[in-house]
């Protein structure tokens, strides 16, 4: 292999890929209406900050890997950041902390360990990973058979070469998230949902209970769905005639009384009934979840959500958007 | 009556709370297009359904108060459309080469012969209710009610791409193999999906579509293509 000179256009060679890495960005939109799911990130809090990180775009490509076993190599000199899952990293055999952007120089190898904690990672590079957008967006969607490295919808495999732009000299120094705005994912957490849809047609009783009990992440999981179990399942579940457009964060209830929360993969048009829909922000922590840890559920107004996603799009919007 | 709610944070739901019917499809597209109209680059995309409209927003533009009042003359103004409101529909001419696993089975439960199955469903007219599942699926009404089947009992693990299929009141074309219940009663050559195009997908809300005959031979000679044979268009 030759050496390219110091700075110029690199690549990332992916060793190993681990359980699963996928190429994401924040998803496809504006071709839901032809059944396109619209797929990106699970969860948007770290990956913004992986970006903001190494003052990328908002919304840059990166690579999400879920349970970790990534390991890379530099050819150029770049800088990467890594947030979300807690995975060991080492350069060279060197541990680093996580949450944090750091120098790698041509020839070094990053390995990602297994979680630890969380369920999924994010490795931005300086600049983003340069690939090609299908329908506008590089989001790896398996079942859509769109986006990632080859445009048609591969995880990434052992041997890709992962392109970026230079950025060997981006930065002087290191740096990490305050540790404050770090989530502690082993805690059990509290998801805001907003009651809509089909949720009037649930029985009063019914309706406390998913807001009352603890519910479990069920093994059955993936970026279509998290499935959440409990001994004791909703009853008297509503029917619903026809078919409707539906989105990440829908939760619906088939008869079986245990809730499905559509993740980024999900179709566009779903048939079970509707009982509300998560918090935006809360969705990327249920997706951090790992298989049966336990979530509650408590109720929230759309004023209360829109004002706190309009203040983390005012934190990680980069470049700011332009005035209407 | 016609009802909007929040949908998560950037999105909202429109609910007609009429039967579905061609004409309501044709309503809904209307309503659409003058939604985007009013609101312009805030609206994201939107998913018509065979009774809703699911409206994706930029919360960066707008807020969802500021939706609901900008859209509230709008709403409380919705009436369905007359038959003679509705724009032409963009037509669809399908080729199908009737040789699906089910088409015997359907035929014996319909108490109709399999000749009698194809004729009925070949004449249909149909408008498009609804699209998803996976990309350029379109969910067709309007099928005979003398076709109507339930779904299958057991689900098939794979339905070859290309199936033309039946259930309930409905019949639609897989685009891609994938897992499903429905009664399988044709093959179509021609392609649904492609997301080097746009639109990536052929069908949209409130088209029209119909089923035509062909033999082997020119459904091998059809295989995979993307535009339909000339003289078959309208």
């Amino acid at each position: 292999m030759t050496q390219r000179k110091k700075g110029g256009t690199g690549a990332l060679e992916l060793l190993e890929p681990g359980v699963l890495s996928l190429i994401q960005d924040r998803g496809r939109i504006g071709s839901q209406r032809f059944g396109v799911s619209r797929s990106g990130v699970m969860d948007p809090h770290a990956a913004a900050w992986a970006n903001r990180m190494l003052d990328n775009p908002a919304g840059s490509p990166l690579i999400e890997v879920t349970l970790g076993g990534l390991r890379l190599r530099a050819r150029e000199d770049t800088w990467l950041a890594f947030t979300g899952a807690g995975m060991a990293l080492h350069l060279d055999g060197r541990p680093l902390s996580g949450w944090s952007r750091f120098a790698i120089r041509a020839g070094q190898t990053l390995s990602v360990g297994f979680a630890s904690s969380g369920q999924r990672g994010y490795l931005a590079v300086r600049g983003g990973f340069l690939v090609e957008p299908k329908l506008g967006s590089v989001a790896t969607h398996a079942r859509n058979r769109l986006g990632g490295l080859h445009g048609d919808g591969r995880p990434l495999a052992r041997g890709d070469l992962l392109p970026h732009p230079p950025g060997g000299d981006a930065f002087r120094l290191g740096a990490r998230v305050p540790w404050k705005m770090i989530p502690d994912y082993r805690e059990v957490p509290l998801l805001r949902v907003l009651p809509g849809g089909d949720h009037h047609l649930f029985p009063t009783a019914q309706v406390e209970r998913f807001f009352d009990q603890r519910w479990q992440v069920s093994a059955s999981s993936d970026r279509m769905g998290i499935r959440l179990c409990h001994e004791r399942p909703l009853r008297e579940v509503p029917s619903r005639k026809m078919s409707l457009g539906i989105c990440p964060g829908a939760i619906q209830v088939p008869p079986n009384g245990e809730p499905i929360v559509l993740m980024s993969d999900c179709q566009t048009m779903g048939g079970y009934p509707l009982f509300g829909w998560l918090h935006p922000l809360d969705l990327g922590r249920l997706s951090q979840v790992p298989a049966r840890q336990e979530v509650r559920f408590a109720p929230i107004d759309v004023e209360t959500m829109q004002a706190e996603l309009a203040r983390f799009n005012d934190f990680f919007d980069h470049p700011p958007p332009q005035p209407y | 009556m016609i009802r909007i709610e929040p949908a998560g944070a950037e999105a909202a739901l429109i609910s007609f709370e009429r039967p579905p019917s061609r004409l309501l499809s044709s309503s809904i597209i209307d309503f659409a297009r003058r939604v985007e109209a009013r609101l312009g680059a805030a609206v994201l995309d939107m998913i018509p359904g065979w009774d809703t409209l699911l409206i994706h927003y930029s919360l960066r533009r707008i807020d969802y108060p500021s939706l609901e009042r900008l859209l509230g003359p709008m709403l409380s103004d919705w009436r369905e459309l007359d038959t003679g409101q509705v724009r032409t529909a963009r037509r669809h001419e399908m080729p199908v080469w009737y040789v699906g696993e089910d088409l015997a089975e359907v035929a014996e439960a319909c108490g109709l012969s399999v000749e009698e199955v194809i004729e009925r469903h070949a004449a249909g007219d149909y408008y498009v209710g609804a699209v998803g599942f996976v990309p350029g699926y379109a969910y067709l009404g309007g099928l005979d009610p003398l076709l109507v089947r339930p779904r299958r009992a057991t689900p098939r693990t794979l339905v070859p791409a290309g199936s033309v299929a039946i259930a309930e009141h409905q019949t639609g074309i897989y685009p891609q193999a994938l897992p499903g219940g429905w009664n399988l009663i044709g093959r179509c050559p021609t392609r649904l999906y492609d997301p080097s195009r746009w639109p990536p997908g052929r069908f949209e809300v409130g088209d029209a579509v119909r089923f035509y005959a062909i033999d082997e031979n020119e459904f091998h000679a059809l295989d995979g293509e993307w535009e339909m044979p000339v003289g078959r268009v309208k």
